[in-house]
């Protein structure tokens, strides 16, 4: 299998299709997870309220979760029969083989990774520096971005470079969930499902784009780590959220 | 200057702070660890909220639970240095300092606090009194009304403390601010403040002068946090000026106090001197406590001595003629005039 191969299975309209899907939905699942995660992980982390042990359960209970039983419980809750599935037909919605369903998939899957993350870098934060910065006259909003966000940037970082990886190779929630559609719902590593049968080389193809993808991640997320000089990070990548 | 005017109840773990206090001048509270200091402070600038009461500077109220006001921290205008510091890690000396300075130049802080060389090295590689005059110079940028010092000294060497006691009580004396510092040691304390409040548990058991404390402590708690020989016994009323007391280990005292019943003999360190003969002459204007030596410390050009239940501080002179050293008896001598007797608390 020579390089020159694989290369020209680049411009193979179901590898094309498949990078674009994939990426197009990982971008939207993510920047949901940064956008919705980061504040409940904050709270999570610094407030004492009753219910938040369970609440802590329910953000990790994908993690534990077999990928495919977690697309059956999209299925039971946003399916045409699930739970919410009347309402949201109520309203014209349909997310069965939508792209809107890929990223439900890899949000709900690959999310848990960056909240447990961001709890552990927010609770390492020490609450007398951020009272310093109350003291100093910034507001709550303010000693966040300030104080808060910057001490726990690298810890944040792990938390989605892992998420990161994890929704890119997000098999078995989406299949089950929104399908695989080719152009529409058909991700990477869905596409090299179907394509290990029909075009091995394209499969294999497809596969070394997500090497190469996950290995840059890696690298990149080494290099901010050493760059931010605040304190090592390595603890915090497996640090237990308490 | 605009007073400080504190009237709260905060509910902590295991009792109720309770605190009513003016601070015009310099307020340090002392008190063993857990007794709510750093709670106190906490409440004045507004990190806690307590469920009763009013935090008012000069006329501008910050708390009033009656009134349902309570500003937050960032309105309250305080100047926090917390035990630790609590410097922002990720700032350097500059910017740490310039956080709260609304834009005002800082370089006359930084020359001030004498950190002009280290505007740019970042909290890590501070030693423990560059920290704590960033933090103090981060403070006062803030252009604070009230200045509240969180055990200023405990997180220093003994070496560092000595001398950063010093200039802090300058620098308190400079800014004509209210000052309100809490420690758990009551020699920083006297150092430190124009009035000194003994914090147990909560509850302020007497705040005076800290000579009114060494002279008049109110209970055997303050009299022993301010560095008494505190002696349990029984008073009852003797002949004449003198009460006699008999202590639990079966010696008698005297003392010119009056008082009945439980009590609690105070004699400080320096008013005992020791001697290593006694000859048998009752003589009831005089203590004489027999006892081992249980230890000799040196401090600077005195000696502390421990004989039986009673410290003395002693010359170190007469501490080498007396050859004392441990395990041999000596005598712990002390006028009756030179005693206090007090409630047990």
């Amino acid at each position: 299998m020579s390089p020159g191969r694989l290369v020209a299975q680049l411009s193979n309209p179901v590898v094309t299709d498949a990078l674009v899907v994939s990426l197009k939905t990982s971008a939207i699942a993510q920047a949901l997870v940064l956008l919705l995660g980061t504040p409940a992980a904050y709270l999570l982390a610094t407030r004492r309220f009753p219910g938040r042990s369970l609440a802590i359960v329910l953000v990790e209970l994908p993690l534990a979760l077999p990928p495919a039983v977690a697309g059956i419980g999209l299925l039971a809750a946003f399916g045409r029969l699930g739970l919410l599935g009347g309402t949201l037909n109520a309203l014209g919605v349909r997310l069965g083989l939508t792209q809107v369903a890929v990223v439900l998939a890899v949000a709900f899957v690959a999310g848990p990774f960056y909240l447990r993350q961001a709890i552990a870098a927010f609770e390492t934060v020490d609450p007398d520096v951020v009272g310093a910065s109350r003291t100093l006259g910034a507001g709550r909003g303010r000693t966040f971005f300030r104080v808060v966000l910057p001490l726990a940037r690298s810890g944040l970082a792990a938390g989605e470079a892992l998420a990161f990886a994890r929704g890119l190779g997000e098999f078995g929630a989406t299949i089950m969930f929104a399908g695989s559609l080719q152009g529409v719902t058909q991700t990477l590593p869905l596409a090299i499902y179907t394509e290990f049968d029909e075009n091995f080389t394209a499969a294999l193809a497809m596969s070394a784009v997500l090497v190469v993808v996950s290995a840059a991640l890696l690298v990149a997320l080494r290099l901010t780590l050493q760059w931010q000089p605040s304190r090592p990070t390595s603890r915090l990548l497996f640090a237990p959220s308490r | 200057m605009a007073a400080l005017e504190t009237d709260f109840t905060l509910t902590l773990r295991t009792f109720a702070l309770e605190l009513a206090l003016d601070v015009e001048r310099t307020v340090a509270l002392v008190g063993p660890s857990g007794a709510g200091k750093s709670s106190v402070l906490r409440a004045v600038s507004g990190l806690v909220q307590p469920e009763r009461g009013r935090v008012a500077l000069g006329g501008e109220t910050w708390l009033d639970t009656e009134r349902g006001i309570s500003l937050p921290p960032e309105r309250r205008r305080v100047g926090l240095v917390f035990q630790e510091y609590a410097l922002f890690p990720h700032l350097n000396v500059r910017a740490n300092v310039a956080y709260g300075a609304d834009g005002r130049p800082v370089d006359g802080l930084l020359e001030r606090f004498r950190i002009a060389h280290l505007a740019q090295a970042h909290p890590r590689d501070l030693s423990g009194g560059e920290r704590q005059r960033v933090a103090l110079a981060r403070a006062l940028a803030r252009e604070p009304e009230v200045l509240l010092l969180d055990e200023p000294l405990s997180a220093l060497d003994a070496h560092t403390k000595t001398e950063v006691r010093g200039e802090l009580a300058e620098l308190l004396r400079e800014l004509e601010l209210p000052a309100l510092l809490v420690t758990h040691d009551y020699e920083d304390a006297a150092a430190l403040a124009d009035e000194v409040g003994v914090l147990v548990e909560g509850q302020l058991r007497q705040l005076g002068p800290p000579s009114e404390l060494v002279a008049r402590p109110r209970d055997g708690f303050v009299a022993a946090f301010t560095g008494a020989n505190l002696l349990r016994g029984r008073a009852r009323r003797g002949e004449g000026e003198l009460t006699a007391i008999r202590l639990e280990g079966g010696e008698e005292l005297w003392s010119t106090d009056e008082a009945d019943g439980e009590v609690g003999v105070v004699v400080y360190p320096w008013e005992v001197s020791v001697a290593r003969a006694h000859e048998g002459h009752p003589d009831s204007a005089l203590n004489v406590v027999r006892g081992e030596i249980g230890s000799v410390v040196e401090l600077a050009n005195r000696v502390r001595v421990r004989v039986g239940p009673v410290t003395a501080e002693v010359t170190a002179a007469s501490a080498q003629r007396l050859e004392l050293a441990r395990g041999g008896v000596a005598y712990a001598v002390f006028k009756a005039t030179g005693t206090r007797l007090v409630p047990l608390a």
